[in-house]
């Protein structure tokens, strides 16, 4: 019952947390100075076609009124229709998230390979001068941000040793018959290497420059979560049975060792997602994080307005996400 | 210490020397860009653009560092852009500091009511994707210094305000607090004569690292073209037109993103060295 | 021959120089069972950790040799020494609390030197993890093995740590303080189980602990420690009746007895404690200049 009644109030705050950004996103975008009818509207329009429009977009009202009419609208899966397409904006963000979710995906699996493996080196070799490189080497990826470590891959391996590509999602001339968005999954699904080829050739260095402060993260928390296991009793009394370091890291020391890491990746992950707005403008990667940059120039209200709150949505779901495992992968709670 | 952690603690000394020398270098070289700089950072030579820097073969020895596409001195505009960066790291942290701390230090002293509310805030704003909320507060306010001061300042108050209020409210269980305000201290007086002092340290590092970050997000504002205004120059501005003519121009993508890479290293390497002076555990 | 033979182990804080064994020599003969005391930080876990090869990464054994069944352990390379502890040594740790791997069942905590370091095939050794259970008493033992450390008690724990010492039928078994982290009503029977499972395996066991009390229940043998030295190796009737050693007999002294545990306890006099100093550094000097 003591669970039940977590996951309620959980629910509860994260519905609150939702409404809160809302309301603001709602507040701060009608502020904007910049009448944004007027930017629809063809040169030469007159006064009367403003009130028109803005009648239509319900601008006329009252900021409270607005926004019922709006969260009522969500509410119903009708986040209103973009300003400068004039589709429906949860068409457009739809269209757009699979990109976003694979590359933000493609990410965790890159950082979580580096992190570990750097994590289960450091460890092997702890208390050494390649542990002290690790520390120095997880330091500075630490230091410097996702965009910066965009711009130095752009110039290692995009124009030094040109071997990614830096620009796009796919090759646009390949046969693009796509039935969903999720072009990875479905190509990798479907089989056809051509095509999955060409999109890590595209995905890998946005998803590696989200991938290395994690990674850096992942390394430095789960290498000392780890050296703080190795000296416990079973660890020891796993060496007096005949296992080797690497079986004792593996299997006694690294599943204890994981636990105290996942909590702090959660929240680590919807900081790489916030990431990959930057990040797909840097590489011209055709998701939800550029759309939501063109929908900002644009000033395209109803599409910035979808975007936010789904970008709101996901960080929610991950952590509530993170939650469950951690529950589903401690054997204390999950009997206790 | 005889193990290999013996070194990182010798080299910690090293890193503050390292990160702090640059940053001075740097705050010295953004102010005398006036004098300094060879040319005029927004001097057109359409003839002499996208001239390669003087060491390679087709430079004009007048520009260093080369000139981007409209023939600008590639050296004089990040001497210039230094300017920008140091001042917005130096104005948007500080701000965020006095504001997150505040709030913070009010949530985890005064507890109640207050908590509540600046608590809910910060989860409210954990769910903002940061990049974006910043982007969009610029579109809102328009470019410009200030605009782009406010930005930081409302989307990284939470920095503070998160980690403050633990400490604060650390400290406020500690028996030093209970004993001031058994000696007749009020509580606006504990909070800012026993409670504060013992927050400062934590408050400096978080502003040493807010510099840097501050730092990257005005290059991103200026690489989505929303920073400042077009016609004074800024790391952000050079990187956005130097990853433009990446395959014809490397170096106009370089050189900015040399000297951003070292500004925002040395500003966390300077951060974490001072985290490791400050915190008694280590010392 | 003794199955374990320990000669001149001598062991060190590394960098250091901090001598933590000195010559250490002791002997523990098939199906006998050997007590080593001291106070603590006296070397005696260090010798049980020397043989079982799980000394902490700041020691290093600087000298002698570790004799198990007629090998030198020391003189073998790591991945061969490892397996030969674990087929033929066995640890009953102290805290069963801490010895057991919480994300890992019991089951596969008994059977995997079995089945990894031994190759049984599976079933067997979950045949031999239900017979062992049983044997130290333990009911319900399908339910138990199937259970996470976190669902058993103490007692419980330390009963399946030794079902688990005994299950390769090593033929020496280190007991380092196996009952000190328990309840003084568990204690006892703990310290039964042990004794009735050596006696039906005819196992070697080395019995670390600070007691001499359980000493006298327990060994036949019994190594004195003091600073990493061996100042007395004698038979546990004799010394009982009395030690040859001053520090013996001081150390005796200060343990409480079975029959009048309300007497009076005398600490170790400081001019012992001098004199036993002393010799220490005349064995050292001897050692050095030999």
């Amino acid at each position: 019952m003591r669970l039940i009644r977590q996951i309620l109030l959980r629910m509860l705050t994260t519905a609150v947390t939702l409404i809160g950004v809302a309301v603001i996103v709602f507040v701060v975008i009608r502020v904007v100075p910049g009448n944004p009818i007027a930017m629809m509207l063809p040169p030469g329009a007159t006064d009367e076609d403003v009130l028109r429009l803005t009648a239509l977009y319900g601008l006329d009202k009252s900021l409270p009124q607005q926004f019922l009419i709006w969260a009522g609208g969500v509410l119903h899966g009708d986040f209103g229709t973009s300003i400068t397409s004039r589709q429906p904006v949860l068409a457009l963000v739809l269209d757009r998230l699979p990109a976003t979710l694979e590359l933000s995906i493609m990410a965790l699996v890159i950082a979580v390979l580096i992190g570990g493996v750097v994590a289960l080196t450091g460890t092997r070799s702890r208390d050494s001068g390649i542990e002290a490189a690790i520390d120095i080497g997880n330091g500075i990826a630490l230091s410097i941000p996702d965009f910066l470590w965009g711009l130095i891959l752009i110039l290692l391996f995009g124009v030094l040793l040109p071997v990614f590509n830096i620009s796009g999602r796919i090759t646009p001339s390949l046969p693009l018959n796509f039935v969903t968005n999720f072009y990875l999954f479905e190509s990798i699904l479907r089989g056809r290497p051509d095509l999955w080829l060409d999109l890590i050739s595209h995905m890998f260095l946005p998803s590696l420059a989200l991938a290395i402060p994690l990674s850096a993260i992942i390394g430095q928390v789960l290498k000392q979560s780890l050296k703080e296991t190795m000296h416990l009793d079973y660890v020891t009394l796993s060496r007096t049975k005949g296992y080797g370091e690497n079986h004792v890291i593996l299997r006694e020391a690294l599943p204890n060792a994981i636990l105290p890491t996942l909590t702090l990746v959660g929240v680590q992950f919807t900081f790489l997602i916030g990431g990959t707005v930057i990040i797909e403008r840097l590489f011209s990667y055709e998701g939800l994080g550029n759309l939501a940059i063109d929908a900002v120039i644009n000033r395209d209200l109803p599409l910035i307005q979808g975007i936010v709150i789904l970008f709101a949505v996901i960080f929610t779901a991950v952590n509530l996400v993170v939650d469950l495992l951690y529950a589903v992968l401690n054997p204390r709670l999950r009997h206790g | 210490m005889a193990d290999g952690r013996g070194t990182i603690r010798r080299r910690a000394g090293l890193r503050l020397w390292l990160a702090g020398g640059w940053l001075a270098l740097l705050a010295l070289a953004a102010i005398l860009a006036p004098w300094i700089a060879p040319a005029d950072p927004l001097a057109q030579d359409l003839l002499g653009g996208r001239l390669p820097p003087i060491w390679v073969r087709g430079a004009d020895p007048q520009y260093l560092l080369g000139t981007d596409s409209l023939g600008r001195d590639v050296l004089s505009r990040i001497l210039w852009g230094a300017r920008i960066a140091l001042i917005v790291a130096a104005l948007a942290g500080t701000a965020t500091a006095l504001i997150g701390a505040t709030l913070g230090l009010l949530a985890g002293f005064l507890r109640g009511w207050v908590d509540l509310l600046i608590s809910r805030l910060i989860d409210i704003w954990m769910a903002f994707p940061p990049v974006l909320f910043s982007i969009l507060l610029i579109a809102v306010t328009g470019p410009g210094l200030g605009p782009i001061i406010l930005a930081i300042v409302v989307i990284d108050w939470t920095r503070f305000a998160r980690v403050v209020r633990a400490e604060a409210m650390a400290q406020g269980a500690m028996d030093y607090v209970a004993s001031a305000r058994v000696a007749g201290r009020g509580r606006i007086g504990t909070m800012l004569r026993e409670i504060l002092p013992n927050v400062v340290p934590t408050i400096v590092v978080l502003l040493t690292l807010e510099m840097g970050i501050s730092v990257i997000v005005e290059a991103i504002l200026s690489f989505v073209n929303l920073s400042i205004s077009t016609d004074q120059p800024t790391w952000g501005g050079m990187i956005a037109e130097g990853r433009t003519s990446i395959h014809q121009a490397w170096w106009v993508l370089v050189f900015p993103l040399i000297a951003l890479f070292l500004t925002v290293l040395s500003f966390s390497q300077l951060g974490e060295g001072l985290k490791d002076r400050f915190d008694p555990v280590l010392r | 021959m003794s199955f374990l033979t320990i000669r001149n182990l001598s062991a060190e804080l590394k960098g250091h120089g901090v001598p933590l064994l000195r010559r250490v020599s002791l002997q523990v003969a098939a199906g006998e069972v050997r007590g080593l005391v001291g106070e603590s930080g006296a070397g005696k876990s260090m010798i049980g950790k020397a043989i079982l090869g799980i000394l902490p990464r700041a020691v290093a054994i600087t000298g002698g040799e570790i004799l198990l069944d007629g090998v030198d352990l020391l003189q073998l390379p790591p991945a061969q020494r490892r397996r030969r502890i674990g087929a033929s040594a066995a640890l009953i740790p102290q805290d069963p609390l801490t010895a057991l791997n919480p994300s890992r069942r019991i089951g596969g905590q008994i059977t995997d030197r079995l089945v990894d370091i031994l190759g049984w095939q599976r079933a067997r050794a979950e045949a031999r993890a239900r017979e062992l259970l049983a044997e130290v008493q333990i009911a319900e033992p399908e339910r138990v093995l199937r259970s996470y450390p976190h669902e058993l008690s103490g007692g419980m724990r330390q009963r399946i740590l030794i079902a688990s010492a005994f299950a390769a039928e090593p033929r020496l078994i280190v007991a380092d303080e196996p009952t000190t982290a328990l309840d003084v009503t568990v204690q006892k029977q703990i310290l039964k189980l042990i004794q009735a499972m050596q006696a039906r395996h005819g196992t070697a066991l080395l019995f670390v602990t600070h007691d001499l009390g359980v000493v006298s229940k327990v060994c036949q043998k019994l190594s004195v420690l003091y600073a990493g030295m061996v100042v007395e190796d004698t038979e546990v009737r004799p010394f009982f009746a009395g030690p040859k050693h001053a520090y013996s007999a001081a150390l005796l002294a200060a343990t409480p007895k079975y029959t009048d545990p309300a007497a009076s306890l005398q600490p170790v006099p400081e001019a012992v404690i001098e004199a036993v100093r002393r010799e220490v550094a005349d064995a050292d000097r001897r050692a050095g200049h030999g």
